[in-house]
């Protein structure tokens, strides 16, 4: 990590200047949408922070997954699933709010379940028409979800891309049993025609304001929560079991702890970022648990730089906008785009969007470096008797992940 | 099952009924003239003898629809049809065809009365006559028939079939047929319990049903009997069941088998993750659908081989692309999996939007040939004749490929390569080479997997999707790297999927096997047949 320490004040402001823009955006936002009449330059439309609102979701959930992917070498494919079933338990407290004003007017069950001929609610919605009830099961349930899975994985070390690879066959396995209607969530149809939360409508231009403040002040706090982590010792430890886990195992370390750690939090993350998602788009259905989701998260991250906390944020958010754009535009071609992007990162952009503007301004820095201890007149870089010191620099600065390869030649999956 | 059966049924019957030639048909349509002038019962009945006289089974028909009170004489020409109410008029039918041949008002048209002494003539004649048919499986027909529908006066009929019948299986089932008639009517306990013992003998769900019902009707020795019968032929019925369930696994294991077989090699010998594999099939199903309609437009007469000529196209569209993705894509990427993942699912996501742009989102049909379908029975157990010949098929593979790892020099290259890169590269292979000629193989192979497998499922974009995850279940359950893990894998999933089937239903099944994999991988890392090798994880 020549380059974190190199950087390091650096990266330190970066994180700092993030939070604060944050912060601001979650000031000044829901103020343009609230005090600035409608006919003003300054005003922003409702909808245009209901989709702000959504990509900040997206940017916590692609943070989440960073931590672990970037910093602690774990592809989790099912992030997604972490991510809905945080979802699912703000949409269950938001159900529950709807009370007697459903299509059936049960003032108890669920219009679902008005529906599917439910005799009474099922024990494991009791308690979820309490916010904070509902509030602890968003956190809790990914968690335990991520520890009991992350436990029984990383204990007897599945890593690499079977890991990968049954993470993808958990968000499948929970998609297919969300599908089910007896399971008792909606089925197919999902969480639905939301009324109240907190005893505000959601539909309001107010309420959504406010959501869209608390999703850009969660993310504030989970990157600061981040960067907490990655800075502490634990944080390097990640990192070492990113590069070299046999190495740091053998250094008297338990990694499976580690990545338990990172990958719990992690999950926990995503589950906030399901719930605020939930009631700014209105619905929760299966579809969040479909793996390519998941996958799709991986490529925000990948985009914005892996191993970075403000390289995934900014990811979620270029990417979500193009998709925005393109299935406004040229909606047959937005898979050509996303496919080609999937390609693209991982073959020119291994280190995403603000690891080439790191390495690019690495270079420029240590060029500038180089041409003042060499007083040659600038011919530094023209001159093969001199090495080039940028160089030594740049070879140490490892795209994450790649310790482990010993070259770039096919490794048989063992 | 029933639905299978009813339909071979009535294809039984239709080919009885197609047999007589037209001058006979000329015949019949005199004779079931005669009923328009008959004025009284007994010259009806004379009638129907005389067309039970005939030993053609095509009068079965107008006879039927003469004891059902369906038989009309039009006022206008005195012709007799068939009828059927249709609201307020009545559609008519041709008496031996059945085909529609008009309408009529109820007024323009005069049903043939008919009377118990009538109806019990027109059963006997009946029963005589399909059971007197030159063609064995229309004798066959009729004693199932009467054996479903079992009446005493069946039995007389019955006796002097059974008398005059030469084929033993026929036979057995005519005597069945008489025992189910005796059952029901009131002949000594003797001969009921003889009955039973015959009919407990054929062991299948028909005789069940019989039994029950003559286990709720009778008393005493009978009764006890049938029941010792029915718990017989339920331990049976539940042995079949299993039989079913094993058969429904082996074809499901070979489906999986298709879809895996290619990622294993993929996987096992270069360890790339190939998220487009399941698109290499989605190509395979599409050029088997572009080959039919080529062959559909141009050379109707080879659509029995469309097959066979598709799967050398699809081997080689699959393998030519999964070799352009080897050197574009993923040759860059060696060493780092995980990257390898995401770009091939890229590519995925390309191939997946240009089928759907080229062919459009929806469902193509692809036929299948006339020897894929249909099915037969063995014993209880029903067996299509797609899935058997998809079993054959992914075992065929699996032997040719296994060959083709074990005894060709290009299979001892890679088997080389997966051992010992550098050894291998320092005895003089060119790794580059056998890299890109492996991928090559596993997607044609999954290529070749798409052909089979458009006959069973859906060929449309998506079609690779739904595979992908199994495929990787599979090839991670048997162990990486090791074809006859593979063939295991696949087949104890497809088994083990299927047995959970019918007591957690067919998503909970599925669920409950993903579970148990991953279970499975906390325990066994490797698989299955784990490679051994002294590589240790860097």
């Amino acid at each position: 990590m020549i380059t974190g320490r190199f950087f390091a004040a650096g990266a330190d402001r970066r994180i700092a200047i993030t939070i604060f823009i944050l912060l601001a955006i979650a000031i000044i936002v829901p103020l343009l949408n609230l005090a600035v009449s409608p006919t003003s330059a300054f005003y922003v439309p409702s909808y245009v922070v209901a989709l702000t609102g959504k990509y900040l979701c997206y940017a916590l959930l692609a943070l989440a997954l960073d931590l672990v992917w970037g910093y602690c070498g774990i592809l989790s494919l099912g992030h997604g699933a972490f991510f809905a079933l945080g979802g699912y338990a703000m949409g269950m407290y938001l159900m529950r709010q709807i009370g007697s004003r459903g299509v059936y007017g049960n003032p108890l069950l669920p219009d679902f379940m008005v529906f599917l001929n439910y005799g009474e609610l099922p024990w494991f919605w009791y308690g979820f028409d309490q916010f904070w009830f509902a509030a602890i099961m968003v956190l809790a349930v990914p968690g335990l979800l991520a520890f009991v899975f992350g436990w029984f994985a990383f204990r007897s070390r599945v890593t690499g891309v079977y890991l990968s690879i049954i993470t993808q066959a958990m968000t499948y396995a929970l998609l297919l049993a969300f599908f089910r209607n007896d399971m008792g969530f909606g089925g197919n149809n999902g969480l639905t025609d939301f009324k109240d939360i907190l005893g505000y409508n959601v539909q309001a231009d107010a309420t959504r304001s406010a959501l869209f403040a608390a999703s850009a002040v969660t993310l504030a706090l989970a990157v600061f929560v981040t960067w907490a982590i990655v800075g502490s010792k634990y944080g390097k430890l990640l990192m070492a079991v990113r590069d070299a886990e046999s190495r740091t195992r053998f250094l008297g370390w338990r990694a499976e702890n580690v990545k338990l750690f990172a990958f719990t939090v992690s999950a926990v993350m995503a589950g906030i970022a399901g719930a605020l998602y939930v009631p700014q788009v209105g619905i929760i259905n299966p579809g969040e648990f479909e793996p390519s989701n998941s996958i799709e998260v991986v490529v925000w991250a990948a985009v914005g730089g892996r191993g970075t906390i403000v390289g995934p944020i900014i990811g979620a958010l270029v990417v979500n906008a193009g998709k925005s754009w393109f299935t406004g535009v040229l909606p047959a071609f937005w898979l050509f785009a996303l496919g080609g992007l999937f390609v693209a990162v991982t073959l020119f952009l291994p280190k995403g969007i603000v690891g080439m503007w790191d390495s690019w301004r690495g270079n420029a820095r240590a060029l500038r470096a180089a041409s003042i201890t060499n007083p040659i007149n600038g011919e530094a870089g023209t001159d093969p008797a001199v090495p080039p010191p940028p160089k030594i620099v740049r070879s140490a600065a490892r795209t994450p992940g790649d310790w482990s390869a010993s070259g770039p030649e096919p490794q048989p999956a063992e | 099952m029933i639905l299978t059966r009813a339909i071979g049924l009535t294809l039984l019957l239709l080919l009885g009924m197609l047999s007589p030639s037209n001058a006979a048909e000329a015949d019949l349509r005199a004779i079931i003239a005669k009923f328009a002038t008959a004025s009284n019962f007994s010259a009806t009945e004379a009638v129907v003898r005389e067309l039970a006289a005939t030993g053609d089974t095509a009068v079965e028909r107008p006879l039927g629809a003469l004891a059902e009170g369906d038989l009309y004489v039009r006022k206008a020409d005195s012709l007799v049809f068939i009828g059927k109410a249709a609201g307020g008029s009545v559609e008519l039918l041709d008496p031996l065809s059945g085909e529609k041949s008009g309408d009529a008002a109820k007024s323009e048209i005069t049903k043939i009365k008919v009377n118990n002494t009538l109806r019990r003539a027109v059963r006997d004649a009946l029963g005589t006559l399909t059971l007197g048919a030159k063609d064995p499986a229309a004798r066959i027909a009729a004693a199932d028939t009467m054996f479903k529908t079992p009446d005493a006066t069946n039995i007389e009929p019955l006796d002097a079939a059974i008398a005059s019948e030469t084929v033993a299986s026929v036979k057995a089932l005519l005597e069945q047929a008489r025992a189910a008639s005796v059952l029901v009517s009131d002949r000594p306990e003797a001969d009921k319990l003889a009955a039973v013992a015959l009919i407990g003998g054929r062991g299948d769900r028909n005789a069940l049903s019989l039994l029950t019902a003559v286990e709720a009707n009778s008393e005493g020795a009978v009764k006890d009997a049938a029941t010792a019968a029915i718990a017989n032929i339920n331990s049976t019925l539940a042995l079949w069941d299993a039989g079913q369930n094993i058969w429904y696994g082996i074809s499901l294991g070979s489906v999986l088998l298709l879809a895996a077989i290619g990622l294993a090699i993929t996987f096992g010998v270069m360890g790339v993750i190939n998220m487009a594999h399941g698109e290499m099939v989605m190509l395979g199903a599409y050029t088997t659908f572009v080959v039919q309609e080529v062959i559909r437009n141009s050379f109707p007469g080879l659509f029995d081989w469309s097959l066979v000529i598709a799967l050398p196209l699809a081997f080689s569209v699959a393998a030519l692309v999964g070799l352009v993705i080897e050197r574009g894509v993923i040759r860059f990427l060696y060493g780092r999996p995980l990257e390898t993942l995401l770009a091939t699912w890229g590519v995925s996501l390309i191939l997946q939007q240009a089928v759907r742009t080229i062919f459009g989102p929806t469902n193509q049909e692809v036929g299948n040939p006339s020897w894929m379908s249909g099915s037969f029975y063995i014993g209880q157990l029903a067996v299509t004749w797609n899935r058997l010949w998809i079993l054959v098929f992914a075992l065929g593979v699996f032997a040719v490929l296994l060959y083709v790892m074990k005894r060709t020099p290009w299979g001892l290259q890679m088997r080389a390569v997966t051992a010992n890169r550098r050894m291998a590269a320092s005895m003089g292979i060119r790794t580059p080479w056998v890299d890109a000629l492996t991928f090559a193989l596993g997607s044609g192979i999954a290529g070749i997997a798409g052909v089979a497998l458009s006959q069973i499922d859906n060929v449309s974009p998506n079609l690779g999707r739904g595979y992908i995850i199994d495929s990787f279940m599979v090839v991670v359950f048997g162990g990486v790297g090791n074809l006859w893990g593979t063939l295991v894998g696949a087949f104890s999933l497809g088994i083990v999927n299927k047995f959970l089937e019918p007591y957690a239903g067919a998503v909970l099944g599925k669920i409950v096997v993903l579970v148990l994999i991953i279970l499975f991988i906390q325990k066994r890392p490797r698989g299955l047949f784990a490679l051994k090798g002294r590589s240790v994880e860097a």
